[in-house]
């Protein structure tokens, strides 16, 4: 059975608000649910970062005196839960992945459009309901994973808005997932194979799979927990007979793959980004395809990796440390990859580059922490501490937040036509490079010697170095002025980009910028070697 | 104005294009129910964990009768079966034995939720006696809104199917189909339920 495009129904929906009003509206298009899942992202990626600062301020002394204990524990909940849901996950998949998958597949929007702009919508209110439960009786309290019978026994209306608040971006998560899955698979432009698609197609169908298969793992655990909180049924209330370690197992069945989730898109983007600018085919795509894959697969089992404390039995030890380790292989082949790509190219020092490296260096650093965390001798020595912080930072904000803004320095020009300064730019990634460096490095050094995480008070031996790590702190708040002026600036009166300002030859830098509401004038290009740099234009068909 | 100009000229590039894809809304559905069968794998997972590791404390009650769960069970199944007549006779542009079958499958749905009330007022434990007690009424609860929403969703095609002006007609199957599949599921779901929370 087809379907066919009533012209009419899609000139309704261009006569809704235009200009910058069109972003507070439902719409259906792609693009426009792309900039609201970026600025909507950002917005709260200010929040969160605003927490962390007080997080730094409070531990740059070892007396809690900045705030009191428990709203530290409320800070440090919502900080993780804030850039984890509101902003990561949704801005490097739902930003990019509604802005530039359509494009990548030769579609005018994506497979489901009305649920797209649902799966948005269900964020702002569902961000607000988190924030706004600090001022009703404190905030949640347990920490980003909610641990039973931890989630229990604190003040119960914050955890119960923190479950409402997760259930509902869960929702979108997954509502977006199935829509990358139909659009990438099923949407594809006539004649265009599933290996001639750009890496983030593939990423982005790597990761729609990890949320479609493992985020409703975690709605059905945050309501059985709820039963739990409201209800008083003992699920995972040792106290009523419960297990709290099933919960764990269920919690981590979801939130290990999260990890994926997060960085996988990052991944994809990064792919996207090098060969632009070292004018280089990328190197290795079909290993490329096949590792994105090979960390879907392994990704679903090795969750219990953060279990290694919780009385796990020595067989699931073995068997999780084993699969954890085997993640490093296509990790590993990816980076050499990378490096391949940029080996021998013309590269050009820009902002996008610039963080795109930072992002290599980082990750590497945080890929080399996290096999040695797979080694049960060793996670059991630095189980909750410092060290496992500084780990997931070096993942989460060095891998996947430099990448999000190297995709901003690069996509920009498409998105507003305008060029953004490049020497604010590179002032923007030195800043950061630094001060996420100072702030995260030393903390490794705090794990080792056992500093243990989430507390508001530390033995005083600790200080002179959480005061680095707080400076670093300073230094990665004062890097959004740059970027926020940058921003400001060049969309008011910045120079103009042209069409395709980086000569790049993926699909979204053959129409206009900004594109038309239908993504092309005409029919959708088809473009079978996206990457087909340094060829002459006769070897391209 | 220009918003005139430009809406004339959107509408000329329209025409221009108008394209047919493939109807994918199916394809969605499936990834839909693939998750929201991860959820019951989660909750199933949860069970067969407690019922290898915690053991029934001393003095707590949790037993099943089989004759209500196994009527439920024959419930379900015929309904998936009378469900497939209401697709056929729709095919066979029957639209009023179709809309029988629909509202004879709905019955069974309803059916099934009474004998599935009755069940629980009629248990010796309730929702918060003891772990086994609360896996079970949050499993069967869990399925029992998926029964109830599915209940709703055939009454509402049911309507949709009547002779005039109903919008479901063998040019239209999606609907039904859409809601077919999600009441296979359901069912297939009552039965991995059946047999891990009564028969094992």
């Amino acid at each position: 059975m087809t379907i066919s495009i009533d012209p009419q129904k899609t000139n309704n929906e261009s006569l809704q608000p235009k200009g910058w009003l069109r972003y507070f509206s439902f719409s259906l298009d792609h693009k426009v649910i792309g900039i609201q899942y970026l600025v909507c992202g950002f917005l709260f990626y200010l929040i969160g970062g605003t927490l962390a600062s007080a997080i730094r301020i409070e531990l740059a002394s070892p007396i809690s005196d900045f705030m009191p204990r428990d709203v530290y524990n409320q800070v440090l909940t919502l900080h993780g839960t804030i850039m984890i849901f509101l902003w990561i996950v949704p801005v490097v998949n739902g930003a990019f992945g509604n802005y530039l998958i359509p494009f990548y597949v030769g579609a005018r929007d994506m497979a489901f459009p009305r649920l797209n702009a649902v799966a948005f919508w269900l964020i702002p209110p569902s961000g607000l309901m988190l924030v706004a439960s600090y001022f009703v009786e404190g905030a949640a309290q347990a920490g980003w994973t909610a641990y039973p019978p931890l989630s229990i026994t604190t003040p119960q209306s914050g955890q119960i808005i923190w479950i409402l608040s997760v259930l509902l971006l869960g929702g979108s998560s997954i509502f977006g997932g199935i829509n990358f899955i139909a659009t990438i698979i099923k949407l594809r432009r006539p004649g265009l194979k599933l290996m001639q698609l750009p890496m983030y197609c593939w990423a982005m169908l790597g990761t729609s799979l990890l949320v479609v298969l493992s985020t409703p793992v975690l709605a059905g655990t945050l309501i059985l927990l709820s039963f739990d909180i409201i209800a008083n049924t003992g699920f995972f209330n040792p106290v009523l007979g419960g297990n709290v370690v099933v919960y764990q197992h269920l919690f981590w069945f979801y939130s290990h793959p999260a990890v994926y989730i997060m960085v996988l898109p990052a991944f994809g983007l990064v792919s996207e980004i090098l060969p632009v600018h070292a004018r280089k085919p990328l190197f290795g795509y079909t290993t490329m395809v096949f590792s994105i894959m090979g960390i879907v697969v392994l990704g679903l089992v090795v969750w219990a990796h953060h279990m290694f404390t919780s009385g796990t039995p020595p067989w699931m030890r073995l068997f999780f440390t084993i699969a954890t380790a085997f993640i490093a292989v296509p990790t590993g082949i990816k980076f050499f990859n990378w490096v391949a790509t940029l080996w021998g190219g013309k590269i050009s020092i820009n902002s996008a580059m610039l963080f795109s490296c930072g992002f290599i260096i980082n990750f590497v650093f945080g890929g080399i922490t996290g096999v040695a965390l797979a080694q049960v001798p060793f996670d059991i020595h630095v189980h909750d501490t410092y060290f496992v912080v500084a780990h997931f930072h070096y993942i989460v904000y060095g891998g996947t937040v430099f990448i999000i803004f190297s995709s901003i320095y690069h996509w920009f020009p498409k998105v507003t036509g305008k060029m953004l300064n490049d020497k604010l730019g590179i002032l923007h990634f030195i800043i950061t490079f630094i001060g996420f460096n100072l702030c995260f490095a030393p903390q490794h050094w705090l794990g080792l010697n056992g500093m243990p995480r989430r507390v508001a008070e530390y033995d005083p031996q600790f200080q002179f170095v959480n005061q680095i790590s707080s400076l670093g702190a300073l230094l990665m708040a004062i890097s959004t002025i740059p970027f926020l002026i940058n921003v400001f600036l060049s969309v008011r009166n910045g120079k103009n980009a042209g069409d395709n300002p980086w000569n790049a030859l993926t699909p979204e830098w053959l129409t206009s910028s900004p594109p038309p509401v239908e993504n092309w004038e005409g029919e959708a290009p088809l473009v079978e070697e996206p990457y087909g740099y340094g060829k002459e234009i006769s070897e391209q068909k | 104005m220009t918003t005139l100009d430009s809406s004339k000229e959107i509408q000329k590039n329209n025409s221009e294009v108008n394209e047919t894809h493939e109807d994918f809304r199916m394809f969605g559905l499936i990834t839909f129910l693939i998750a929201d069968g991860m959820t019951f794998a989660g909750f199933f997972a949860a069970y067969l964990t407690y019922k290898a590791v915690n053991p029934l404390p001393d003095g707590a009650i949790y037993e099943l009768e089989l004759p209500i769960p196994t009527l439920n069970t024959i419930l379900l199944l015929v309904s998936s079966a009378t469900f497939h007549k209401a697709g056929k006779a729709l095919l066979k542009d029957k639209n009023s034995d179709s809309q029988k079958w629909l509202f004879l499958t709905a019955f069974l749905g309803i059916i099934f939720l009474i004998c599935q009330l009755f069940e629980y007022f009629h248990l010796p434990f309730g929702l918060t006696d003891n772990l086994f007690a609360s896996t079970f009424y949050a499993l069967t609860g869990f399925h029992g809104l998926h029964v109830t929403l599915g209940t709703l969703m055939i009454l509402i095609i049911a309507w949709q199917s009547r002779i005039n002006g109903g919008r479901l007609t063998s040019q239209n199957m999606f609907p039904l189909e859409a809601v077919e599949l999600y009441w296979h599921f359901v069912d297939g779901i009552w039965v991995i339920l059946f047999i891990i929370l009564y028969l094992l």
